[in-house]
C-alpha cells in the first residue's frame, strides 16, 4: 500500500475576540491509498477542522499555524493557489453535512455535478453528463436517468446526500473527505446512504476520511478509527481492535454510553384517569391532512415515546397537544379534562400545566436574555413571584439542573454549550412547576455523552417530581433509555402502541420492524449482515424514500 | 481624442508597471507575490499613480483650492478621530474601553462628528457669535476673516446677501435641521416599528392591510408627495411657522414609516417563527411583552442601522425641501435654504474660490453629518452581524 496522506504535528487556530485559540493541537494522520479512516470525538473536538485541513483549507477565522499537509508528497500548508486548485476536487473531494446547505438551489443537480469534471478537463460535459448517470445508479438513486435534471428541492435529503456523494466521486478523486454525511438523515434513510458510500468507495478503491460522532456507523465504515478529544488525538487502532479493546478511558466513556436505561415501572393501575388523553385528532395545514385519527394515553410519572421517521406526524401531535394547531376533529384531556382546542382560549393555569422542550435550544431560548431572566419569567408570570425569592428560585433551578447558580446566572444562551442550553430549556419548563412536559427531540442535536446526560437528568426529574413526559423522536436508542411507552407513527398514523418491553420483541408491524432493525448497532459486520438479510433489492428503490 | 491617446497610453504603462512589480516581487520570493493576479497588481499600480496625481495637484498645482481643503479637511478629521479613539481606549469603563479597542477609524471619525454637531446643537444659543436673525449693515462678506481678500474678522464665515452673519446660522441651522431631522425618524420609527412587529406577530387580514396601505403609500414618489401635502400644509397652516414645521414632521415621518413598516415587518417575521416566541405565546403572554420584550431586543441591530441611514434621507428631504421653498421657513436658518439663498455664488468659482465657498459651507455641513452617520450605521451593522456568527 502506498501512502496518500501524511499530516505531521497539525497545529490549527481560531480567532476569537482578537486573539488566536488553539483548537487543533499537533494532530499527526496517515492515510493509505483506498483506507477508510474513520475520525470521531465530541463537538468541538476538532475533527471538521482536521478533516478541513485535510483539503489544505480552514474556515474563515482560523489558520494553520504549524505542521505539515503532504498529499501524495505536495504540502498542501505551503503549496500555492494554483496548485491547491488544480488539486482540489480533481484528486481531493469533500462531502459536507447538509447536502441540502452545500447544493445551489438555482442550478439542477446535473449541472453542478458537470461543473468539476469539465474546469479540471477530466471530462467534457456530455460525458460528465452520462458518467453522473452512471454514478446515480451505482449509488442506487431512484430514476438515475432523469433525477440529475431535478433541482435540489425537489428530492429527498437521503438522495440529495447521495447525489453530493456522486458529485464528489466525479473526477475519481484519490481521497475524499466526509463530513458527518448521515447525522441529519433518518434511521431508514441513514442505511441507504451507509450501504451506497461504502460500495462505491471499495468499487473505485477511494481513501476517505469519515467524520462522525457516530461510534456505530463508523464501526460500519471505517478500517481504522482515531479517536479525537478538544485538538489532541486520544488513540488510534484498527476498528475491530478499538471497538472490542479500547485502551484509554475517554474511549470506553464513549463506547458506554449506550448503555443507559431506566428500570422499568409498575404496571399501571386499571382503573387510573391518564393524565393527559388523546382522543381521535385529525389535523391538516391548510388542505394537507397530516394526522389521522391519532388517540393514545399517557399516564402520570410516566413516559410516552412517540416514534417515526421524520413527516411521520409525530411533531404534529405535540403541536395539537399544546394547541397551536387546533386538531380538526378529537379531543385532548388533561386529568379527565376537555382542553379548548387553541391555546388562546386556554386558562393560564392549563398553559402552565403542560410545557414543552425544544430540539433546537438555539432558537428556543431568547438569545438576547440572561439565563436568569429566561428561567425567572415563567417563574414570575406563572407565580407573581419577584425580586429576591424569584432569584432564589432561579438559583434553585439552576441547581436542579445541574448548573452552579454564581456561574451562569447571568450569562447569554451564546455563552452557553449545546448541552448546557438544553439543560436550560428544561429548567424553563420546570419553572411553570407543570405536570407534563413534551420534549421534541431533545437529544437529536447533542453528542452522545451530552444526550445521555440530559436523558439522565430528565429521569431523575420524573422520579423526583413525578413529571409526565411525552418523547417525541427518532432515535430508538433513546426510547430503549428512557421510555416505559412507545408510540409508532408513519404518515400521520398510529401503526403500533404498546408497552416498551413488547416494543423490542416481536412479532412487530412491518415498519417498526425496519424502523428497529435500521438502528446502527456496534458490531463492524452488522451493515453487511443486514444487507443479506434484506436483500440487495429493497435497499435504495425508494420504498422509504419520500419525495 | 487625445484625451482618449492619453488615457489608453496610461492604462498600456500602468499595466507594464503592474507586471515588473509584480516580476521582481515574484524574485523576492515574498508569498503575498505569489499567488498576486495580474488585476491586483494592476490595482496597486494604479494606488499609486493616483497618489502621486493628489501629491502633484496638491502641492504644484495653484487652481485647485478646494482640493487642497479637501485634503487638509481629510487629515484634520483623521487625526481628530485617531486621537479621539486613542482617548476613548484610555478613558471610561471597561466595556467602553474594549468598544474603542475594537472600533475602525471610521467608525471613530463618524460617533465624533456625530457628537460635534450634538453639542453644537444644543449649546446654539451660547456658541453662536450673534443671533439667527441679526441683520448688520455689511452684505455678502467673504469668509477667511481676512480683509485683503474681502473677510472681517468679526464675521468669520462671512455674511449673507442682507448681512446676516454665516457662522451663527451654521450653527442655529444645526439646531433646527438636526433636531427637527431627529424628532422626525424618531416619530417614524415609533409609527412604523410598531405597526411592523403588529403585522409580522398577528399576521392574517391586519398584516394584509397594512402591508397594502404602505404600499399605496410607497408607490408614489416620496419627494413629490411630500411637496404635495406640505402645499396643503401651509394652506391650512396659514401664517403659523411652528404649526407649519409640525406639520412637516408629521408628514415626513408618515412618508419615512413606510420604510420602517417594511423592514420591521420583515425582521419580525424571521423572529416570531422562532421557538422562544411560540414558547413566550404558550406561556400566555400578551402581545406587548411578545413585541417588546422578546421580539424588538433581536430587531435591534438592523432596526438601529437603519435609524441611522433613514435620518440621513430625513435630513436630506428636509433640506430638499427646504431648498424648494416649503420646508423650515425663514428667518428660522436652515442647511438646505441657506444652499439655496447663496447657490448662485458657486458661479464665481474660477474668479474667487472664497465667493464659491458661501453656499458650500452649508453643503459641506450636510454631507460631513451624513458621512459619518453614515460610517457609524456601518460600523454598528458589522459589529451586530459578527455578534451573530
Amino acid at each position: 500500500m502506498t501512502q496518500l496522506l501524511k499530516i505531521r504535528g497539525l497545529k490549527i487556530e481560531g480567532r476569537s475576540d482578537e486573539i488566536w485559540m488553539p483548537i487543533v493541537n499537533g494532530i499527526d494522520l496517515d492515510l493509505n491509498k483506498g483506507e477508510v479512516l474513520g475520525l470521531i470525538g465530541e463537538s468541538g473536538a476538532g475533527k471538521s477542522t482536521v478533516g478541513l485541513a485535510a483539503m489544505g483549507f480552514t474556515r474563515d477565522g482560523c489558520r494553520i499555524s504549524a505542521g505539515s499537509v503532504a498529499f501524495d508528497g505536495v504540502d498542501l500548508v505551503s503549496a500555492p493557489a494554483a496548485v491547491k486548485r488544480a488539486m482540489l476536487g480533481r484528486r481531493i473531494a469533500y462531502v459536507a453535512q447538509s447536502a441540502a446547505a452545500s447544493f445551489n438551489p438555482a442550478h439542477r443537480i446535473i449541472d453542478q455535478h458537470t461543473e468539476g469534471p469539465t474546469q479540471h478537463h477530466v471530462m467534457d460535459r456530455a460525458q460528465s453528463q452520462r458518467d453522473a448517470m452512471d454514478l446515480y445508479a451505482k449509488l442506487r438513486l431512484p430514476n438515475p436517468e432523469e433525477i440529475g435534471f431535478r433541482y435540489p428541492h425537489q428530492v429527498s435529503g437521503g438522495q440529495l446526500q447521495r447525489a453530493m456523494t456522486a458529485m464528489a466521486m466525479s473526477c475519481r478523486p484519490d481521497l475524499i473527505v466526509f463530513d458527518e454525511p448521515t447525522t441529519a438523515l433518518d434511521v431508514t434513510t441513514q442505511i441507504e446512504v451507509l450501504a451506497s458510500i461504502r460500495d462505491i468507495v471499495e468499487q473505485f478503491g477511494t481513501a476517505a476520511i469519515y467524520i462522525t460522532h457516530d461510534l456505530a456507523v463508523v464501526a460500519q465504515m471505517a478500517d481504522r478509527i482515531k479517536v479525537l478529544l478538544k485538538g489532541d488525538e486520544v488513540e488510534e487502532a484498527d476498528t475491530r481492535t478499538m471497538l472490542s479493546a479500547p485502551t484509554q478511558e475517554y474511549t470506553r466513556s464513549l463506547w458506554a454510553v449506550r448503555s443507559f436505561q431506566r428500570p422499568a415501572k409498575p404496571a399501571i393501575p386499571v382503573a387510573a384517569v391518564p393524565s393527559v388523553r388523546v382522543r381521535g385528532i385529525s389535523a391538516s395545514y391548510g388542505k394537507i391532512s397530516v394526522l389521522h385519527d391519532v388517540s393514545f394515553d399517557i399516564h402520570a410519572g410516566r413516559t410516552l415515546a412517540v416514534v417515526g421517521e421524520s413527516g411521520s406526524g409525530k411533531s404534529t401531535v405535540a403541536r395539537c397537544i399544546t394547541g397551536l394547531l387546533p386538531p380538526s376533529d378529537g379531543s385532548i384531556e388533561f386529568d379527565g379534562v376537555s382542553l379548548p382546542a387553541d391555546y388562546r382560549r386556554r386558562t393560564k393555569d392549563q398553559l402552565r400545566q403542560a410545557q414543552m422542550i425544544y430540539q433546537m435550544a438555539d432558537t428556543a431560548l431568547n438569545p438576547r436574555k440572561t439565563i436568569g431572566e429566561i428561567i425567572g419569567r415563567p417563574v414570575e408570570f406563572y407565580g407573581g413571584i419577584r425580586g429576591a425569592r424569584k432569584r432564589a428560585r432561579v438559583e434553585a433551578l439552576l441547581n436542579e439542573i445541574e448548573l452552579e447558580p454564581k456561574q451562569y446566572i447571568d450569562r447569554l444562551p451564546s455563552e452557553l454549550s449545546g448541552g448546557q442550553k438544553q439543560r436550560v430549556g428544561i429548567a424553563r419548563a420546570l419553572a411553570a412547576e407543570p405536570k407534563f412536559i413534551i420534549c421534541d427531540e431533545v437529544t437529536s442535536a447533542l453528542d452522545q455523552l451530552v444526550a445521555e446526560g440530559i436523558l439522565k437528568l430528565l429521569a431523575r426529574l420524573q422520579d423526583d417530581l413525578g413529571l409526565t413526559y411525552m418523547f417525541i423522536t427518532h432515535d430508538l436508542a433513546t426510547v430503549r433509555a428512557i421510555a416505559d411507552e412507545v408510540v409508532v407513527m408513519k404518515d400521520g398514523r398510529v401503526v403500533e402502541q404498546g408497552g416498551k418491553a413488547g416494543m423490542f420483541q416481536p412479532p412487530h408491524h412491518p415498519y417498526t420492524d425496519l424502523l428497529l432493525s435500521s438502528v446502527p448497532e456496534m458490531d463492524p459486520d452488522w451493515l453487511t449482515r443486514l444487507l443479506a438479510e434484506r436483500g440487495n433489492d429493497t435497499i435504495g428503490d425508494g420504498a422509504t424514500d419520500k419525495m | 481624442m487625445i484625451v482618449l491617446t492619453g488615457l489608453a497610453a496610461t492604462i498600456a504603462g500602468l499595466l507594464l508597471a503592474a507586471w515588473v512589480f509584480r516580476f521582481f516581487g515574484r524574485m523576492s520570493g515574498r508569498p503575498a507575490f505569489r499567488d498576486m493576479g495580474m488585476t491586483s497588481a494592476f490595482g496597486w499600480m494604479l494606488a499609486v499613480f493616483l497618489l502621486f496625481w493628489a501629491v502633484r495637484l496638491y502641492f504644484f498645482v495653484d487652481g485647485a483650492v478646494f482640493f487642497r481643503w479637501a485634503v487638509q479637511g481629510f487629515i484634520l478629521f483623521a487625526v481628530m478621530a485617531f486621537l479621539f479613539r486613542l482617548l476613548g481606549r484610555y478613558l471610561g469603563t471597561a466595556a467602553t474601553k474594549r468598544l474603542f479597542r475594537a472600533m475602525p477609524l471610521t467608525a471613530s471619525f463618524g460617533i465624533l462628528t456625530i457628537l460635534l454637531y450634538a453639542v453644537v446643537a444644543i449649546f446654539a444659543g451660547s456658541i453662536a457669535p450673534h443671533g439667527q436673525e441679526e441683520i448688520f449693515a455689511r452684505v455678502n462678506i467673504l469668509p477667511g476673516g481676512n480683509p485683503e481678500f474681502g473677510g472681517d474678522p468679526a464675521f468669520p464665515l462671512g455674511t449673507d446677501q442682507i448681512g446676516r452673519d454665516l457662522l451663527s446660522r451654521l450653527i442655529f441651522g444645526a439646531q433646527n435641521t438636526v433636531g427637527i431631522a431627529f424628532a422626525t425618524t424618531l416619530l417614524a420609527f415609533l409609527l412604523g416599528g410598531t405597526l411592523g412587529f403588529l403585522a409580522a406577530t398577528l399576521g392574517g387580514w391586519l398584516d394584509q392591510l397594512l402591508s397594502r396601505m404602505v404600499d399605496v403609500l410607497m408607490a408614489i414618489p416620496s419627494l413629490i408627495f411630500a411637496l404635495l401635502l406640505m402645499t396643503i400644509a401651509s394652506a391650512w397652516a396659514g401664517s403659523e411657522q411652528g404649526l407649519l414645521t409640525l406639520y412637516m414632521i408629521f408628514i415626513i415621518a408618515l412618508i419615512d414609516s413606510t420604510r420602517v413598516y417594511r423592514l420591521a415587518r420583515a425582521v419580525g417575521g424571521n423572529i416570531v417563527v422562532m421557538d422562544y416566541i411560540e414558547a413566550a405565546k404558550l406561556r400566555g403572554e400578551g402581545m406587548g411583552y411578545l413585541i417588546f420584550r422578546e421580539i424588538l431586543p433581536n430587531a435591534m441591530a438592523p432596526l438601529l442601522a437603519e435609524f441611522g441611514l433613514r435620518f440621513c434621507f430625513v435630513f436630506l428631504t428636509i433640506a430638499s425641501l427646504s431648498f424648494l421653498g416649503v420646508g423650515i421657513q425663514p428667518p428660522l436658518a436652515d442647511w438646505g435654504t441657506m444652499v439655496r439663498d447663496l447657490s448662485q455664488f458657486i458661479n464665481f468659482a474660477a474668479f474667487s474660490p472664497l465667493t464659491a465657498a458661501l453656499p458650500l459651507m452649508a453643503a459641506g455641513a450636510i454631507a460631513l453629518l451624513t458621512v459619518a452617520v453614515s460610517f457609524t450605521v456601518d460600523w454598528m451593522l458589522h459589529r451586530s452581524s459578527g455578534l451573530k456568527e
